[in-house]
């Protein structure tokens, strides 16, 4: 570092003085010019060119006007008083006949130039608009497009020509309009209902591929251009029927055209959506839109799945429901390790609160808001509507986690405090208004938050805050519980103000209500005494160092006094029940009876209010209360409780008390990392509670969409939505949670190898792109008969190559529903005797059931597919997509047929190969198919796959294994379990016991050491020397693949944790 | 409309720094830091999106380069993807097989490039030939000069 500075500054002299020579030349200047750009990006300052920039585009060549016009554009921002002397510039150059210097001064005119600059070369720009060439059109259409955002009235006049860039012959010019359209339209969309149909046009010319390649992106037809222009069309047709009509068409047809198989297709899928939900609704239209929703959440790629839950959380403002169709996807993005999907699939909670599922989403916001502080603007913002969309069915730590989080705060103070200047200020702002109808738990947070924190904002004025909360006092909806948190927090505004407080106190001390009244004393008292109120109330106090006598031993001589006079010795609330109740004979209470938060005006008049607030009542002696209070792991648990408890499902009640254990919370509470490791170790004893667990978050968070889908959860047993089911449970912790294996072949998952380009920084930056994605099948007719060569060439293979007997695996086993082996009868002749594993049902709708089976071939892994037409009528067109981002994919057969007929199966299956180990992988697939002419149905379906599946034995002699050993290079070491349970030798027991898991090759076993080969497919070998080390078994794994010995030792660990 | 676009290493050296809205040089660089820190601190198999502040950010990594780009609330963070993917494609095209030394000596091709390709934090243009073309006219130039 410090060598660098030094670098630098030399560097920076020496510039000085070449600047500052006269015999510097043109060609040298813009060299410094480079320089000097470089230095400012690395943080050096170098102001002292500024001016020799603006020199070099004045006089320079047309080389040197294009530095010096980007050195203009990075140093000086806008209102650099330097830029006034690159007007005369500017304007000779948007006057000159050479094309590229009226390109240059247009780009910086976009760039640099202020509101106030904007007249003088207005003109110039808006004569542009009808330049002969094309790019100087566009350019000055998009510098106007920044007039427009920066000086919209500077621009009004040129509306007129604003419609001829829309209509000019260059698609790109009309693009560039766009732009500006957009801008417009979203301030008064009125003012151009008369374009949609222009517009409509243009999008069915686009869609319809009427335009010039250079347009295409990657085989789509100009895509900015259609996300565009769907942006403006769902601005025209919100809330207007008879425009939304014009667009329905062309909606439907983007829809349909949107191939999936680039990220672009989604962009514009998902621009589709939104458009289709803004837009006055129609249900054809609104179902398409739904399932290709689907398609994104079921998603393997995290981009998609994030762009899933945006489409959701747009989407459930129109429609709650269709959030139940994804609620497990939701469950597990909820509990996601990345930071931003776990915020977006809050976002997406907050959209279906309601008043039954509001403590369980505010729980987990709080979870979340614990788990990170950086975000707390909008969470907070978040809490603000929460609180008063459902505050009142808050339990009463709701609120009171809330304020803790607020006055604990981080380590950052700094940090702590802009939180709650925001909270005071956005709390003032909500008081300003209306604030009888709000619930009372949030007026109480509110008055809290701004007795103890309203000094922290210098602008407001104290006596505003008192006016608000004393007016608040007087509102008659305010409960007398609320009034004591009023109060106290009146208490702990500073002094000065005595007069107002005065007042009130003054005003309250003839009040009905005892506690009222005593805090008005109180506060008379301290208002008047200064010295007493900073020893009552010390501000700015740490909040560990509080002490309190929980036991109120000063008060001992009081009490010891009274009860010398007479009176009667003080028993706790349950003793004076329990006696109430024998004198009654018959209890008549609930049993969960809970006191109603009775606060004494001790414990609230306090700093801590809201910490102390769980203490006083525990100390009051109501033993449920405290429990209920402890450790905030289990309020989940409690939230879920009482939920099915109001809803009235007393016979599931029982089975919810005993399943959640306690000691195993929910997915949700654990740091994701420790319950995938605990998962990956330990065999999951009762895979089944977990998975209950699941449901019950998800029946808690989705109570109230539609009683349907809680019917359908808690009765599970009996008809879950297959989508859930077929879920593998590997697939689950996968997904739910990045586990800690998977990081170190991680990296693929932008299928990137960076251990390869790593090393060297001359790598190409491309080269890690899959810029088109080779690994997709499309089911076009190149494909299938690429295919059918294909499938010759296998089956020759397959009667030449000597078959290794391999078991269904131990994912498969776990696969819960089985469908019936007849399937299996099914299969294609030439595939028929290849092991198998069992068949398992995929997905289904009414008509047709989706069920899969893989076939272990020896250089590939066959995906059959059955397709069993459920009905009794003919299926027609049913066509197989399948697509798997880390696998090549190719269809071996049918994957396309005409008719399917009623009650028949038919079966297409796959060659997958995998080229890149990866731990499991994921495929996802659409079946199209008509039942009617003209109306297609799609049915999305995925499943994962283990590399397991894809790990063959390697046969090899041990000094072919020796030979290949010394050439391989990655290492990996690492201890296994060794089986010693089971008798007879365990080095034994366990490599078999692995081979038989994994489909390894056992070479030789030599005293306490044994070596196992096996190979990915037909491709890179792993080899793994094994050595008994104690009660551990010490593997050595070495491959040519870097990533290959990671996913084989996770696999290998799995496999022993479940024996 | 993007706010901007940055590119910084590995390391969280700024490699080229492109704003499309004035902000003053303090704002700057505190965007500078908090996106190479925040960015660079991402695990893998997250997604390539962010919120900061009132903005999303869209990041992806090239080889040892970090390409980051700042959006407003209403784009398409897929959208953004594949503008950074075009650049990326761009750079190459023009540089043949580009690496983050190519952009270190030659940046200010990189933003001549980026200033046909982006105007104002829209698209200006998506063709790579026009855009290389565009960019090697104003090269031809030159070479005729001297």
């Amino acid at each position: 570092m410090m060598e660098e500075e030094k670098l630098m500054k030399q560097e920076l002299s020496a510039m000085k003085e070449q600047v500052s020579s006269p015999n510097t030349s043109m060609k040298q200047m813009r060299e410094v010019m480079v320089r000097a750009m470089y230095c400012e990006m690395l943080g050096y300052d170098a102001s002292f060119t500024y001016i020799h920039a603006i020199k070099l585009a004045q006089q320079g060549s047309v080389l040197e006007k294009r530095v010096g016009y980007l050195a203009v554009s990075l140093f000086l921002s806008e209102g650099h008083e330097l830029l006034l002397l690159l007007v005369n510039t500017v304007l000779k150059d948007l006057q000159s006949t050479n094309l590229i210097e009226a390109c240059m001064a247009l780009t910086v005119v976009a760039q640099v130039f202020p509101k106030d600059m904007i007249p003088a070369v207005l003109p110039l720009v808006e004569d542009k608009l009808s330049h002969p060439k094309e790019i100087i059109r566009r350019k000055a259409v998009l510098a106007l497009y920044k007039f427009y955002l920066i000086a919209p009235n500077q621009v009004q006049h040129i509306h007129a020509k604003f419609r001829k860039a829309l209509c000019d012959k260059d698609p790109g010019v009309m693009t560039s309009s766009l732009h500006i359209y957009l801008q417009l339209i979203r301030e008064s969309p009125e003012g151009y209902k008369d374009l949609t149909g222009s517009f409509v046009a243009i999008m069915k010319q686009v869609v319809g591929g009427k335009l010039p390649m250079d347009f295409y992106y990657h085989n789509v037809p100009a895509p900015w251009l259609q996300i565009q222009l769907l942006r403006i069309l769902s601005l025209l047709g919100r809330e207007d029927q008879s425009t939304s009509e014009l667009m329905y068409e062309v909606l439907d047809e983007s829809l349909r055209r949107a191939e999936m198989n680039h990220n672009i297709t989604y962009a514009i899928l998902y621009e589709c959506v939104k458009a289709i939900y803004t837009i006055h609704p129609k249900a054809e239209l609104l179902e398409k839109a739904a399932r290709c929703i689907g398609n994104f959440v079921l998603s393997p790629k995290i981009n998609l799945k994030y762009l899933g839950l945006k489409a959701l959380t747009y989407v459930v403002q129109h429609d709650a429901k269709l959030a139940l169709q994804h609620q497990m996807t939701i469950i597990e993005c909820l509990d996601h390790s990345d930071f931003t999907i776990k915020r977006e699939t809050l976002e997406l909670l907050f959209r279906i609160t309601n008043a039954q599922n509001v403590t369980v989403i505010v729980e987990k916001m709080l979870d979340f808001l614990r788990g990170c502080k950086d975000e707390h603007t909008i969470i907070h913002l978040t809490m603000n509507d929460v609180f008063s969309i459902g505050g009142d069915s808050l339990q009463q730590d709701v609120p009171n986690n809330f304020l803790r989080l607020l006055a604990e705060g981080s380590e950052c103070k700094e940090e702590d405090d802009e939180l709650r200047l925001i909270a005071v200020d956005s709390y003032l702002t909500v008081l300003k208004g209306d604030a009888s109808h709000l619930p009372q738990h949030f007026l109480q947070v509110m008055s809290w938050v701004l007795g103890e924190y309203s000094h922290l904002q210098e602008c407001v004025d104290q006596r505003e805050v008192i006016r608000l909360l004393t007016k608040l006092l007087d509102e008659r909806s305010v409960s007398s519980e609320t009034r004591v948190w009023i109060l106290s927090a009146l208490t702990k505004i500073p002094e000065g103000q005595t007069d107002l407080i005065q007042e009130l106190a003054e005003s309250l001390s003839s009040s009905q209500d005892t506690v009222l009244r005593q805090q008005a004393q109180e506060l008379r008292h301290l208002s008047r005494d200064s010295q007493l109120q900073e020893c009552v109330l010390p501000r700015g106090a740490p909040w560990d160092s509080m002490e309190v006598d929980s036991s109120l031993s000063f008060l001992d001589g009081f009490v010891s006094e009274a009860l010398a006079a007479g009176a009667a010795p003080y028993k706790p609330p349950h003793q004076r029940q329990e006696e109430l109740s024998e004198e009654r004979a018959l209890n008549l209470e609930p049993y969960s009876f809970s006191l109603p938060v009775s606060l004494s005006s001790c414990s609230i008049t306090d700093r801590q209010s809201p910490t102390l607030l769980s203490v006083s009542s525990g100390v009051s002696g109501n033993s449920t209360e405290l429990s209920q209070k402890e450790g905030s792991s289990t309020l989940i648990l409690e939230g879920v409780k009482r939920v099915w408890g109001k809803d009235g499902y007393l016979p599931q009640k029982e089975t919810a008390a005993t399943a959640p254990p306690v000691d195993e919370p929910g997915i949700a509470v654990n740091p994701s990392g420790q319950q995938e490791a605990a998962e990956r170790i330990e065999p999951q004893p009762e895979p089944s509670t977990r998975n209950q667990d699941k449901q019950q978050l998800a029946s808690s968070l989705f109570v109230g969409l539609g009683t349907q889908s809680s019917i359908s959860l808690l009765g599970k047993s009996e008809a879950p939505p297959p989508r859930f089911r077929k879920k593998p449970r590997p697939h689950e912790s996968s997904s739910s949670s990045s586990s800690g294996t998977s990081e170190r072949s991680s990296d693929s998952s932008s299928r990137s190898p960076h251990s390869k380009t790593d090393s060297f920084l001359y790598g190409s930056l491309l080269e890690e792109e899959p810029v088109t994605c080779t690994s997709t099948t499309t089911n076009g007719l190149s494909q299938n008969k690429h295919a059918e060569g294909e499938r010759r060439a296998n089956t020759s293979q397959i009667l030449g190559s000597d078959m290794v007997i391999v078991r269904p695996n131990t994912i498969q086993d776990r696969h819960p529903p089985s469908v019936s082996s007849d399937l299996t009868a099914l299969l294609p002749s030439e595939i028929k005797d290849l092991p198998h594993s069992d068949v398992i049902s995929l997905t289904s709708d009414p008509s047709l059931s989706l069920a899969s089976c893989r076939m272990f071939r020896d250089e590939a892994l066959l995906l059959v597919i059955f397709i069993c037409n459920c009905t009794e009528t003919v299926i027609k067109d049913v066509a197989v997509q399948l697509t798997c981002e880390e696998l090549e994919t190719a269809s071996l057969r049918g994957n396309v047929v005409d008719c399917l007929e009623g009650k028949s199966t038919s079966v297409c299956h796959y060659a997958l190969l995998m080229d890149e180990p990866h731990t499991n992988v994921s495929f996802t697939g659409t079946v199209s198919y008509q039942t009617q002419p003209g109306h297609t149905n799609t049915l999305p379906f995925s499943g994962t796959l283990s590399t397991t599946d894809f790990i063959r034995p390697l046969v090899i002699t041990t000094e072919e294994y020796g030979k290949l050993w010394l050439s391989l290079s990655h290492d990996v070491k690492q201890n296994l379990k060794l089986l010693t349970d089971a008798g007879g030798d365990p080095l034994k027991t366990t490599l078999n016991a692995l081979k038989d898991a994994l489909q390894l090759h056992v070479v030789d076993i030599i005293g306490s050491e044994g070596i196992v080969a096996c190979r990915l497919l037909s491709g890179a070998p792993c080899l793994l020397h094994c050595r008994v080390n104690g009660s551990a078994l010490a593997v050595w794994l070495r491959s040519p693949h870097p990533s290959f010995p990671d996913c084989i030792m996770y696999h290998c660990q799995r496999a022993l944790a479940e024996l | 409309m993007m706010h901007f676009l940055l590119l910084f290493s590995r390391q969280g050296k700024l490699r080229l720094q492109k704003w499309f809205l004035p902000l003053p040089e303090r704002e700057r660089k505190k965007i500078v830091k908090d996106m190479t820190t925040m960015v660079l601190a991402r695990k893998p198999r997250t997604c390539n999106f962010m919120h900061w502040k009132d903005l999303k950010i869209v990041y992806k990594r090239y080889a040892s380069l970090y390409f980051c780009c700042g959006l407003e609330n209403q784009d398409n963070e897929l959208l953004a993807l594949e503008i950074l993917h075009r650049y990326v494609e761009l750079l190459d095209k023009y540089f043949g097989n580009v690496c983050e030394l190519d952009i270190i000596f030659n940046f200010e091709k990189a933003y001549f490039i980026l200033d046909e390709f982006l105007m104002g934090g829209e698209i200006q243009e998506t063709s790579k030939q026009s855009i290389a073309k565009s960019v090697e006219a104003s090269d031809m130039l030159q070479e005729v000069r001297h």
